[in-house]
């Protein structure tokens, strides 16, 4: 996984509540067999006027030229701005490579849909919460300006304007190290291989039904 | 001290390891596999040369993609790339050793609905698949819930996960269900209560009264939409109807070891003084046939009731989803719900696919025809163990003579992954789990009902009230 440590970027600003994933990256993309190349097709339905299927050319279909990710200003854009509950349905973990994928590094939203919350930080992703006044602020702020940048400090929790304003938020500790560090999380359970084999030692004289295999073919 | 919670319990008969920074490794149990959300995971544990730590705890099915029009293998799969998923995840599973009910086999069906059926989800178990709707397991008293692609990975490799405890949250339903009133009413009426973050970061434990007198099918049902209502888990808890559905399941134990188990089984309640972060508690009374009229799950009213007004809605976020809804929906505020015309019915999903939804959906139209204005009623099985069994029963003749299409198992017209799908500005009547703009084809209405309502709706074209329609 690549590291997170800190980030300043551009931000889009997506001015809706409850976003799902089938929005994020419809289900006919999620047929690809790879995490990557979903870029193009994220928000399909909002970014492109036609119906958007796998393996076409995506750069000659028509795009809505309202939807904020096709405005000239927002070419480039790293830095995500939403409203509550971003993410909310499916577990679909395409949802983050795709936005990975288009080049969004962080999003910033009141709150989050927990399995995609948790989707994020396995691929380096940073989805941060900061309280709904604090977002309808930014969302002004980015209104009012023609370059919104923020950048983001990952090792002190702090989203930073370019005046300098310091905007705190919350991490799991664990998290936070796995992206500071970029580290594989199979990796790090698997030191703990002994104490796995120990509960299943314990689990199995205790229920064995649980380790019963499932009937084959 | 406070006594536990029955998450409180699963949570800790699970529990590895815990570690200095607060999150745990926790063990699971059972992993179910399909197609789409597996492909990335098992080519992950071929770079990194893994192996998959307990191969024989992971189950595997085809259910996302495949067609529901019936087909003999892998190659009579028209579309390329699902094909593709379905001989990869054949691929996958063969060199990992990983049981696949695969194309022919009986037991192939929607994962959350072949797993139970089978008893490989048993009481007490932690429960995962790359699917969100794994809660639907919860009704087993089980920890269940969806994963990403990293986790299935994670999952596979180290047979743990990498987990934070979450809240508790109790929502209790007491009281009689009325006449009409299904499983599929009760978690929308409570969705349209808490709305789709009311669960956020908690676990759900369904209970009171009107929940325990829920088959365990039903349970399912219930448990099924935690996730709509932002909960990961859902779960009830351990008794009579929970021990006699697992009786007599294929890999469910047997003799000796069913006893210890249906003793230990049964201790899966939460305590008389657990104590909860958040009660819900809901009068089953008050519960009416519902119907979802917008793009969220929490848009939602019931059947008699007039679609609401946006302006009469204080939060700002809210008012202006409400104006998107009504936009793509092509509806109007004040409207009434009978007078939704209905163009497709979808009688299928994890949510409404088991034998019990297939047989109130044939006691509604029992010497009935679909109405000539409704373009499509698909009846979709959960399983071919379903299938079977409806088949034994002649659901299947009375769907047929209604001129309703009687299709093979799989995930269909719910995610619309397949050719079943809606054209642009259809509205359907569908027993799924997901309103959102575009989930069962672009620009396509989606009305989730119970399969009751959502017969009926395909008899008059329109949807009515299930309790007027004569026994």
């Amino acid at each position: 996984m690549e590291k997170f440590v800190k980030h300043t970027g551009l931000v889009a600003p997506l001015d809706r509540a409850n976003v799902d994933t089938d929005q994020i990256i419809p289900k006919q993309f999620l047929k690809s067999i790879k995490r990557t190349g979903f870029g193009p097709n994220l928000f399909d339905e909002w970014r492109y006027l036609d119906e958007g299927q796998p393996g076409q050319d995506n750069d000659v279909r028509p795009k809505n030229p309202d939807f904020v990710l096709n405005k000239p200003e927002y070419q480039g854009a790293s830095v995500l701005l939403t409203r509550r509950n971003f993410g909310c349905g499916s577990s679909r973990e395409h949802a983050p490579w795709a936005l990975m994928d288009f080049g969004f590094k962080a999003i910033i939203a009141p709150s989050y849909a927990d399995i995609f919350y948790n989707n994020c930080f396995k691929n380096g992703l940073l989805p941060i919460v900061l309280p709904d006044a604090t977002v309808e602020n930014l969302f002004k702020a980015e209104a009012a300006s023609d370059d919104f940048r923020l950048t983001i400090d990952l090792e002190n929790q702090q989203v930073l304007t370019a005046e300098g304003e310091a905007l705190p938020f919350e991490i799991d500790g664990f998290r936070k190290h796995c992206l500071l560090n970029g580290l594989d999380e199979i990796g790090l359970s698997l030191q703990q291989a002994d104490a796995i084999r120990d509960y299943e030692s314990r689990r199995q004289a205790a229920e064995p039904w649980v380790f019963q295999e499932p009937q084959p073919q | 001290m406070a006594g536990k919670t029955l998450y409180d319990k699963l949570w800790d008969a699970h529990l590895v390891a815990e570690r200095e920074d607060g999150s745990a490794l926790i063990y699971i149990d059972r992993q179910i596999i399909h197609e789409v959300t597996s492909p990335q995971a098992f080519e992950g544990l071929r770079l990194a040369g893994r192996q998959p730590w307990r191969a024989g705890a992971s189950v595997a099915t085809i259910d996302h993609n495949v067609p529901t029009t019936p087909f003999n293998s892998a190659a009579d799969i028209e579309d390329e790339t699902s094909r593709l998923q379905v001989t990869t995840l054949q691929d996958n599973t063969r060199e990992f050793g990983i049981t696949e009910y695969g194309i022919g086999d009986v037991r192939q069906g929607i994962v959350h609905v072949m797993a139970p059926e089978q008893g490989a989800v048993l009481p007490g178990m932690t429960v995962v698949c790359g699917d969100s709707h794994t809660s639907t397991n919860g009704a087993l008293a089980c920890l269940a819930h969806g994963i990403g692609t990293s986790e299935v990975e994670h999952v596979l490799a180290t047979q743990t996960l990498v987990a934070s405890k979450m809240k508790n949250m109790l929502v209790r339903v007491d009281g009689d269900l009325g006449p009409g009133v299904t499983a599929k009413d009760v978690v929308l009426h409570i969705i349209g209560i808490i709305g789709t973050a009311g669960g956020t970061g908690h676990a759900i434990e369904f209970a009171g009264s009107a929940i325990r007198s829920l088959s365990l099918e039903g349970r399912m049902t219930v448990c099924n939409m935690s996730i709509e209502a932002g909960a990961r888990a859902g779960m009830v808890a351990v008794d009579d109807t929970t021990i006699d559905y697992v009786r007599d399941r294929p890999a469910a134990p047997k003799g000796a070891d069913w006893d210890k188990a249906e003793a230990y089984w049964r201790t899966l309640v939460s305590d008389d003084d657990a104590r909860f972060d958040t009660v819900v508690e809901i009068d089953a009374a008050d519960i009416k046939p519902q119907v979802s009229w917008g793009t969220s799950p929490e848009m939602v009213v019931p059947v008699d009731a007039l679609l609401p007004d946006p302006d009469a809605e204080q939060d700002e976020v809210k008012r202006s989803g409400m104006k998107r809804a009504y936009e793509y929906m092509g509806l109007k505020p004040g409207s009434k719900v009978s007078d939704i015309r209905v163009d497709r019915v979808f009688i299928g999903s994890c949510t409404n696919s088991r034998i019990e939804d297939l047989r109130a959906a044939a006691a509604v139209i029992k010497g009935r025809k679909k109405a000539d204005s409704v373009k499509q009623v698909l009846v979709v099985p959960g399983s071919g163990v379903v299938k079977q069994q409806a088949e034994k029963e002649g659901l299947d003749k009375i769907f047929l003579e209604a001129g309703f299409e009687w299709r093979q198992p799989g995930c269909s017209m719910c995610l619309a992954m397949n050719p079943d799908r809606l054209q642009p500005g259809e509205h359907c009547a569908s027993t799924s789990n997901r309103n959102f703009e575009g989930r069962q084809g672009n620009g396509g209405r989606t009305h989730l009902v119970s399969p009751a309502m959502a017969a009926a709706a395909a008899v008059a074209g329109h949807f009515v009230d299930i309790r007027d329609l004569d026994a």
